[in-house]
């Protein structure tokens, strides 16, 4: 028997595990590439309007940070500057997510032991998944290569801008599978791997806010070389395409996995190298309540998105300083801008304002989760040990409710305080620019309060979907929320979403009976589902 | 008053009856067995008495209230081991063994420790990092670490060793000699023989026995081998008597308890040279039940010709 016995076997196991997932992601990718394109393309119909972007792209550190380099000024360079983040974030991050279930969440889970006790070679459990992973983003790549050349761009830059995509998805499948190696828990992993797409975002960033100029070309800086992130840039698609750069993620993809069976040869099933610390052998007494539990349980996910939202929003504050040079040349752009903003002149306030949404259809993700924790303690037996208890029904319910809520207000709160501490940094008056922004953060509380409502209602009275929904809904949302505007959708299906009735402000004064009549909806939908959730079965 | 009295529940899952009318009664003060086929509905009837789950039909009643209704008040009086203990994984034991005292109200620190002690379990290791039998133990302390008047335990000790299984067994009796009721639902014969006063059987969702474990024997059939100086005759046509072979010149067979004296007055006449009487083993009589768990009727039905 060798090391890799069974190794076909468990391939078509977490095909068949994931075959909605992959699915999803293989259509999913295409589609996007394909939306963004056609939006780019749309918005910059002359060589004059290429152009201007092409030297703010160059000028702008916002720009260069967020978008990464450009290497002219064809439509081909303006979709990857465009489209580049969103597209590789979604390779890294799926193909992280994918690793990590299928590894070390099965020996978490005591799957894996199972698995290892049958016909299996030491190395199967780790190659399996790594095939299907990185034959995903394989497939996924030369799909988004045809929907580009579809929505009309040169096909040898068309594959090779997938190419750098689906290489980024192939270099994090590599980070993920030792990252697996490491920690005890899929959460840990998770968050290990997602960690070093931050970091290998923040040394493309900086390879290229540091990067030189040379004519319409951007030349980063070493930074950008050490970054799975910056090696997509590197191929300069729809440029003079250098192919070699594509063969970076896989050497790192080969040195990862040699590395990652080494570590599994050394440590035994289910454990990890970074080891479990004690706890305390007595609870404290800030622990002993549901709202103690929920504290220790969420501090954590809190902290990193704080942490998160507080950079984004001071980058986004600086951006919008730039808002008017970078878009004033685009009458499409600005249009977009004013109508995701309010539909005002004023395009900082627009922008500001538009930001904030963005801000709270994320901070939206953040009360999905944290509510389905719920749905999570009830699958894995734990919330039948609590209910039995002498903790009820609707105490349990609303304290999960508020800390979700509570959670989500101080992130809309930091990411207000933060976009105007960012903006008056850059245009001065930060202190009072950051009040200003913070209040205006507050005011998207209400939508979220919905949110947290409609996930309520599906985990009281639909338990068995309420993840899938939940999450459908939460996507819906952010498709209405980004596409609506760019698309012209009847204004009937964009009042579908919360976030529409929330008034832009600053870039609108703050109206006081929409947010009136979100709490409202809020409370009849958290009412209906606290009704369901003492009505029904526990487990369901 | 019984502590639980559940008389004809039924609780379906869409097409599945988990329940079909299943009686139990459990006196305050016994530790009361609880016995069945695993899918036989024993967790589906103890998340009934906990509140979890509604019943379709059928009365239940637990502690002096109605435990869907009253379920936190009566929370306050009980504490529950589930079967299958699952914690959080980032707490440590000692963390999910107090918040699961303070949740249902209370726990004797001094008891605790003492508990923690008996049990060998470290309470400063992350939960994640508990095998299945260390997870019972954490949900053991905490539960017997609180002074309740109702202990329910769905299969406590299927993770314990032996050892710990005496200790188990010596603090379950230190329970009910404080006054305390225990519905013990379990697998292991010997801890049943060795802790409980009154066992109920279920099957498929109803109760097929309930009773005392010398009740339960007497209902079953004794098994009889004996040598004759003359053949043997006529055995097989006396009323209560089944299964009768020919096995190395001796005769075997099995008797109803109340035909025991008529059987015998018909081998003297045949002189007998050896007999060996047997009452049926706990593993036979539990066995009788759990057998052909496919067809839960019949044996229902049969349960309920002998309960006449």
């Amino acid at each position: 028997m060798s090391a890799f016995t069974g190794t076909g076997r468990l391939a078509r196991l977490v095909l068949r595990r994931d075959r909605i997932k992959l699915g999803a992601w293989l259509l999913g990718t295409p589609l996007l590439g394909f939306a963004l394109a056609g939006s780019v393309i749309e918005f910059y119909p002359d060589e004059a309007a290429r152009l201007s972007y092409a030297d703010t792209a160059l000028t702008s550190v916002v720009a260069r940070a967020f978008n990464g380099p450009i290497f002219n000024a064809e439509l081909g360079s303006i979709v990857v500057a465009e489209a580049y983040l969103t597209l590789t974030l979604l390779a890294a991050l799926v193909s992280t997510f994918a690793v990590v279930r299928h590894t070390r969440q099965n020996e978490e889970t005591g799957r894996a032991e199972l698995l290892g006790a049958a016909v299996v070679g030491r190395h199967a459990l780790l190659t399996a998944p790594l095939l299907v992973v990185v034959g995903a983003n394989v497939a996924a790549a030369l799909l988004l290569g045809l929907a580009f050349a579809a929505a009309g761009l040169p096909l040898p830059g068309s594959l090779a801008a997938a190419g750098a995509v689906g290489g980024v998805g192939v270099a994090f499948t590599g980070v993920a599978a030792v990252a697996a190696q490491l920690t005890i828990t899929s959460r840990g992993a998770n968050a290990l791997a997602a960690a070093t797409v931050g970091v290998a975002f923040l040394l493309r960033a900086a390879g290229d806010v540091l990067g030189e100029r040379d004519g319409l070309q951007l030349v980063s800086a070493w930074p950008s070389w050490l970054s799975p992130l910056g090696w997509g840039n590197q191929v300069r698609a729809f440029g003079a395409e250098r192919w070699w750069v594509l063969g970076l993620p896989v050497v790192l993809l080969i040195g990862a996995t040699l590395a990652a069976f080494g570590l599994a040869r050394r440590r035994d099933l289910g454990a990890g190298l970074l080891s479990d610390r004690r706890g305390p052998a007595r609870a404290a007494t800030g622990l002993l309540s549901p709202s103690g539990l929920l504290w220790r349980l969420h501090r954590g996910s809190l902290v990193g998105w704080s942490v998160a939202v507080v950079a984004l929003g001071v980058s986004m504050g600086f951006a919008a300083d730039e808002v008017n040079d970078v878009i004033a040349e685009n009458p499409a752009a600005a249009e977009l801008i004013a109508a995701m903003g309010g539909g005002v002149d004023d395009l900082v306030d627009a922008f500001l304002a538009a930001m904030l949404g963005v801000f709270a259809l994320a901070i939206g993700a953040y009360v999905v989760q944290a509510l389905l924790r719920t749905r999570a303690d009830e699958s894995g037996g734990v919330l039948e040990a609590v209910l039995a208890t002498a903790v009820g029904r609707v105490r349990w319910l609303t304290t999960q409710v508020v800390g979700a809520v509570l959670g989500a207000a101080v992130l809309v709160l930091l990411a207000g305080l933060a976009t105007g501490l960012g903006y008056g940094l850059a245009a001065g008056d930060p202190g009072r620019n950051a009040l200003e922004l913070g209040g205006a953060g507050l005011l998207q509380l209400p939508a979220l309060l919905v949110v947290a409502g409609l996930v309520t209602a599906l985990l009281g009275l639909v338990p068995r979907w309420s993840v899938s929904l939940s999450w459908a809904v939460l996507i819906g949302l952010l498709l209405l929320g980004q596409l609506g505007a760019a698309l012209d959708l009847p204004q009937a299906v964009l009042n579908l979403s919360p976030y529409t009735h929330v008034p832009a402000v600053p870039a609108v004064e703050a109206t006081t009976l929409p947010l009136v009549l979100l709490v409202a909806v809020a409370g009849a939908l958290f009412a209906a589902g606290l009704a369901g959730f003492r009505r029904r079965d526990v487990p369901n | 008053m019984p502590v639980i009295a559940i008389d004809g529940l039924v609780k379906s899952f869409g097409a599945v009856r988990a329940l079909d009318g299943l009686n139990l009664q459990v006196e305050a003060g016994e530790v009361h067995g609880f016995l069945g086929p695993n899918g036989s509905g024993k967790s589906t009837t103890i998340r009934v008495l906990l509140g979890l789950l509604r019943g379709d039909a059928g009365k239940v009643q637990l502690l002096d209230g109605d435990p869907w209704r009253d379920a936190v008040a009566l929370h306050r009086r009980l504490a529950y081991v589930p079967g299958d203990v699952n914690l959080w994984p980032n707490l440590s034991g000692g963390e999910a063994i107090d918040l699961f005292g303070a949740l249902r109200g209370g726990l004797d620190q001094r008891r605790r420790d003492e508990l923690l002690e008996r049990f060998d379990l470290d309470p400063t290791k992350k939960c994640r990092a508990y095998s299945k039998g260390n997870r019972q133990k954490v949900a053991i302390v905490a539960a017997f670490a609180s002074d309740v008047e109702l202990y329910v335990l769905d299969e406590p000790t299927s993770g314990l060793d032996p050892l710990m299984e005496a200790v188990f067994q010596e603090e379950v009796r230190r329970l009910t000699g404080n006054g305390a009721t225990v519905l013990l639902s379990s697998h292991v014969l010997a801890e049943v023989e060795a802790l409980c006063d009154r066992v109920s059987i279920i099957r498929a969702g109803r109760t097929v026995e309930s009773g005392s474990l010398s009740e339960l024997r007497h209902l079953a059939r004794t098994t009889v081998t004996v040598e004759t100086v003359r053949p043997l005759t006529g055995v097989a046509e006396l009323p209560g008597v089944h299964e009768v072979r020919a096995v190395d010149g001796r005769v075997r067979l099995e008797v109803e308890p109340e035909h025991l004296d008529a059987l015998l007055t018909h081998l003297i006449r045949f002189e007998i040279r050896a007999l060996v009487s047997a009452p049926p083993t706990l593993e036979e009589l539990f066995l009788r039940h759990y057998d052909g768990a496919d067809d839960g009727r019949v044996v229902a039905d049969s349960g309920a010709e002998r309960a006449q």
